[in-house]
Parts: structure tokens; C-alpha cells; sequence
């Protein structure tokens, strides 16, 4: 079984940085997996989207055109996004940035308000990080456990601090 | 062995650093600049050289002039970058001297685009330069395949005495994927008959040259290289085949696109569809005799590249078009979808 997961928004709101954890859990989990970026002149402020697959076999192509599972962070991705989840797929949407209702039946939508959110909590530039929190609780993909071992990895030793709030984010996805 | 997760570029990098590559010229272009990003971050460290050349022109020419003294050697690019550095790569042909060039294809022709293409393998197969010679070509499909063919590049390279080029495309080159480093102990080749590595007087220099005024001794050098080129056709050919056995439809494809592909072969087993998927890791030399032994129960063949279509040609060309060969392709950094070619599959097996 392979899920394929779109991740979608501006460059510079942690589209490829919050796709690389979930690549990562893969890894962890000793799966096969697939991380593929949108590049060019989209990294520069358009924007940016990023497809990840995991899977028990291996990875066929790694471009997710009809993802089972959707994180939407703009407007413009929500809505160019929405129509192309698969039946039975769930889409986690920023809305304290996206102003839409789901009005398909056939997909379960998870609207947070994670910009808010992340805000109020002192996590500025968190959102990505509540949404992947959300999508762990509602999904089952991984543990909480799997994901925190992936931000260790993933985060850079430079920026070790960065890790206690990564998962303060997480814990607030879940519990929201 | 412990798995990584890295994008292509940077798996080139650090398998070309492990096969012993000692220098590193290039140019930056999207997409294959991580390669050389890597490069800079890492060579110096591995005892080698790293230095960002003025231009493509420059870069190829120093792998020349590098490779000429028997060390490994590599310079890498994408499309526009590589037809700058034709001229380069012919000489290296016409010196006999072995080096690695890699390819991450965008879109062309011109400056084209910096999405994924194929659209570069005529002139990786064909016409990598003017004159007549031929250079190796790999087309890994996956990042650990990049890996692999980094080392199998560089040897068959020196072996052969004859450059190498690694035919990726920007999907696979900022795609990330579980990778794994083998141990391996780089093979080395015995250069001192030719090198040009310093003689202090000690023996006769080594000229290393692709000028040669006389006809009769132009001719004999390039006859005798292409009966080279016979041993490394007879040998060095490799490719996969997918479900072949009992196919009735046969796609070919290489690279990236024989993933998706790979995908739409499966999901066209579900539907009872008889097909199969034959991929050349070679492209030149081309696996002539695995293509026919994968076509042998297909009745139908279907081609499938990011290009206008270029291989067809070798596909036709290997079975003497003795059976239909269908085409289906996006060009221009489109990336087929696996519906897509499911599509084509679909229309020629409710045909046959």
C-alpha cells in the first residue's frame, strides 16, 4: 500500500522542510519513500508544493498527481489542490489562511487555524509543523515517537534549539 | 548498511567522491547545481580538487587536461551546459582519455526550461561531439541506481580508455530517496603506458593528442577505436526487464520515465492486460539482444520518453522493425502520469 501526500503553499512557509520529516519517518519506519520538490522559480516566494510517497514496495514515480493525503497552507494551493484528493483522502488546511468550505462529501477536510495557532503559542513559522501534528493524530502514518526522531534528523546541528519547539508544535496538532 | 536519504545530485557527488574521483570541474546550472554544491563542501576534504571553472568550456577542458595525467576525473551539468562542453568531450574521445560527465536533462532546445526531459539522448548516443566516436551512457532510474553507475562509469570508463557520461534527468536529481553506500575499494586502473604523469626522464614522454594531420593515421586510430567499440557492444550492454515473460505489449523506456512507467505496467496487470517493461541502463552501447529477448512474446511495442521521441529510433533499430512500435511522450519538463501511459496500454491492448 503506498500513501501519496501533497504538501502545498508559499515558498518560505516550511512546504519542503515539513515533506523532508515526513520523508524521514519513513525512513525511520524502514519504509520505501519518495521526497520530490517543485523547483525554480516556484522555491522564490510562488508557490511551492512537494510530493512525498510511502510505501511497503517500491516507488513507482515519485510526482503525486492524486494524493491520498493533502496539507494545503495557501489559498491558491487549496483550491487548485482540493478536486484532485482521492476518494476517501484527507486534506489539512491553515485556516487562519484559507477561507473555503469543503463542499466535497467524500474526503474527510481538517480546517486549523495553525498560523493562529502557532501565534499564540510563541511558535512563529510553526504551522507546518501543528498541521503534520494533526495529520499523525487523524491518519495513524506514524507515531509521535517516529516523527520526533525524524525532526532530530532532519533539523540541522546548527539549529539544535529549534527542536524543543518543533515538538511543542506537533503536541499541538494533535491536541487541536 | 545504513540508509540515507539524499537528493540525486548530491548522491552523484558523494558516490563519485567514494570511486575515487580526485577532480571536480564545473558550472552551475538548475537542475543539477547541488551536485556541485556538494562538491565544494566535500572534495577538499576527501583530498581532492574542487574548482568552479569560468564557464562549461573551461570546466570540460580541464578534465581533459586532468584526466590526461591518469587521475579520475568528472565535470556535471544539465542540457544547455552539455552542449557547451561537446567539443571537450570529443577531444577526450579523440585523446583516448577516460572521464565522467554527468547530465542532469531540462527541457531544450535553446535555454529551454528547468523541468525534467530526456530530450538529450540523441546527442548522448549519437553526436556527443563532432567526429566519429561514441562515449558510455548509463541511465540510472533511481537515486541508489546513481550511485551504482557512478562507479560502473568510472571503471568501464578506464578500461576502455573512453569517456563516460551518466544520463539523469532534474527528477532524479532533486528527487530524495533512501540510499545506501556500499564499501567498496575503487578499482584501479594501470595507466603508465599512456599517462601523461611525469616521466623525470626516466622513459619516453606520453603525448596525449587528438590532432592528426595524416589521413592514413587519422583513419587507423579511429579504426581501431571503433574495434574497441565492438568489445564494449559485446559486453558492456545492461538492462532490466520487467515482467516480460509472457508480455503482449512491451513498453520501453529508460531513466525517470521507466518509473512511471513501471506503474502503469502494474496497474495494466490488474486489468488483465498482459504487459511488461524493458529498460536500458546502457544507452550506448544499447542492450540490443535483452530487447529482443523481451519482446519475443510482445506483439506490440510502446515507446514512452520525455522527449519527441529519440530512443524509438535504437528500439526500432534493434528488432529490424520486425513489430509496430508505438510512441508516447511529453516533452518540455511535462512529466507523464502513470494514467497517461495506462491509457496508451489500454488503446493497444484492446487493439491487438
Amino acid at each position: 500500500m503506498t500513501t501519496e501526500i501533497l504538501l502545498a503553499g508559499f515558498g518560505g512557509q516550511g512546504i519542503l522542510f515539513a515533506g523532508k520529516i515526513l520523508a524521514y519517518c519513513g525512513l525511520m519506519d524502514s519504509k520505501e519513500l519518495s521526497w520530490l520538490p517543485s523547483y525554480g522559480p516556484e522555491m522564490r516566494g510562488g508557490t511551492c508544493n512537494c510530493s512525498v510517497c510511502i510505501s511497503d514496495k517500491p516507488i513507482g514515480s515519485p510526482l503525486v498527481v492524486a494524493p491520498d493525503i493533502l496539507i494545503a497552507m495557501n489559498q491558491p494551493s487549496y483550491d487548485k489542490f482540493i478536486n484532485v484528493v482521492k476518494p476517501n483522502g484527507k486534506v489539512f488546511v491553515d485556516s487562519t489562511l484559507i477561507d473555503s468550505e469543503c463542499d466535497r462529501t467524500d474526503i474527510d477536510c481538517f480546517f486549523i487555524p495553525s498560523s493562529q495557532l502557532a501565534d499564540d503559542n510563541g511558535l512563529k513559522g510553526g504551522s507546518n509543523i501543528i498541521l503534520l501534528g494533526k495529520l499523525i493524530k487523524e491518519t495513524q502514518l506514524f507515531t509521535l515517537d517516529t516523527m520526533k526522531a525524524a525532526i532530530e534528523k532532519v533539523v540541522p546541528p546548527s539549529k539544535a534549539h529549534l527542536i524543543a519547539n518543533n515538538f511543542k508544535a506537533i503536541e499541538l496538532g494533535m491536541n487541536n | 548498511m545504513e540508509r540515507n536519504l539524499m537528493k540525486g545530485n548530491e548522491a552523484l557527488a558523494e558516490a563519485a567522491i567514494r570511486a575515487g574521483c580526485k577532480c571536480f570541474f564545473g558550472y552551475p546550472i538548475t537542475p543539477q547545481t547541488e551536485l556541485a554544491a556538494y562538491m565544494a563542501k566535500r572534495m577538499h576534504k576527501a583530498g581532492g580538487v574542487f574548482l568552479q571553472a569560468e564557464s562549461e568550456i573551461a570546466a570540460i577542458n580541464m578534465v581533459l587536461g586532468a584526466a590526461s595525467t591518469g587521475v579520475r576525473a568528472m565535470t556535471s551539468s544539465s542540457s544547455p551546459g552539455v552542449s557547451l562542453k561537446a567539443e571537450g568531450i570529443s577531444y577526450l574521445a579523440g585523446s583516448d582519455v577516460p572521464a565522467l560527465i554527468i547530465n542532469v536533462q531540462r527541457g531544450g532546445p535553446g535555454l529551454g526550461g528547468i523541468q525534467p526531459s530526456q530530450a538529450d539522448y540523441w546527442q548522448a548516443t549519437r553526436a556527443m561531439g563532432h567526429g566519429d566516436f561514441h562515449i558510455l551512457v548509463f541511465a540510472p532510474s533511481s537515486v541508489q541506481e546513481m550511485v551504482d553507475m557512478v562507479t560502473k562509469a568510472f571503471d568501464t570508463a578506464d578500461k576502455y580508455r573512453m569517456p563516460a557520461m551518466i544520463l539523469a534527468d532534474g527528477l532524479l536529481g532533486q528527487m530524495m530517496e533512501p540510499v545506501t553506500f556500499p564499501e567498496i575499494t575503487p578499482n584501479t586502473y594501470d595507466k603508465s603506458s599512456w599517462a601523461a604523469d611525469g616521466h623525470k626522464f626516466k622513459r619516453e614522454h606520453h603525448i596525449i593528442n587528438s590532432l592528426y594531420l595524416q589521413p592514413d593515421g587519422l583513419e587507423k586510430t579511429v579504426v581501431e577505436r571503433f574495434k574497441r567499440y565492438e568489445i564494449v557492444k559485446a559486453n558492456e550492454t545492461d538492462a532490466e526487464l520487467y515482467l516480460t515473460d509472457d508480455c503482449d505489449i512491451l513498453l520501453c523506456a529508460y531513466g525517470a520515465t521507466a518509473r512511471v512507467v513501471k506503474s502503469a505496467v502494474n496497474s495494466a496487470r490488474e486489468l488483465g492486460i498482459k504487459a511488461g517493461m524493458f529498460r536500458p541502463k546502457t544507452l550506448w552501447p544499447f542492450p540490443v539482444n535483452e530487447l529482443n529477448k523481451a519482446a519475443e512474446s510482445a506483439s506490440v511495442l510502446l515507446d514512452v520518453e520525455m522527449s519527441m521521441g529519440q530512443m524509438i529510433d535504437d528500439v526500432k533499430l534493434a528488432i529490424n522493425c520486425s513489430k509496430p512500435v508505438h510512441f508516447f511522450g511529453r516533452t518540455g519538463g511535462i512529466i507523464p502520469t502513470p494514467a497517461e501511459v495506462l491509457e496508451q496500454i489500454k488503446k493497444l491492448g484492446g487493439a491487438k
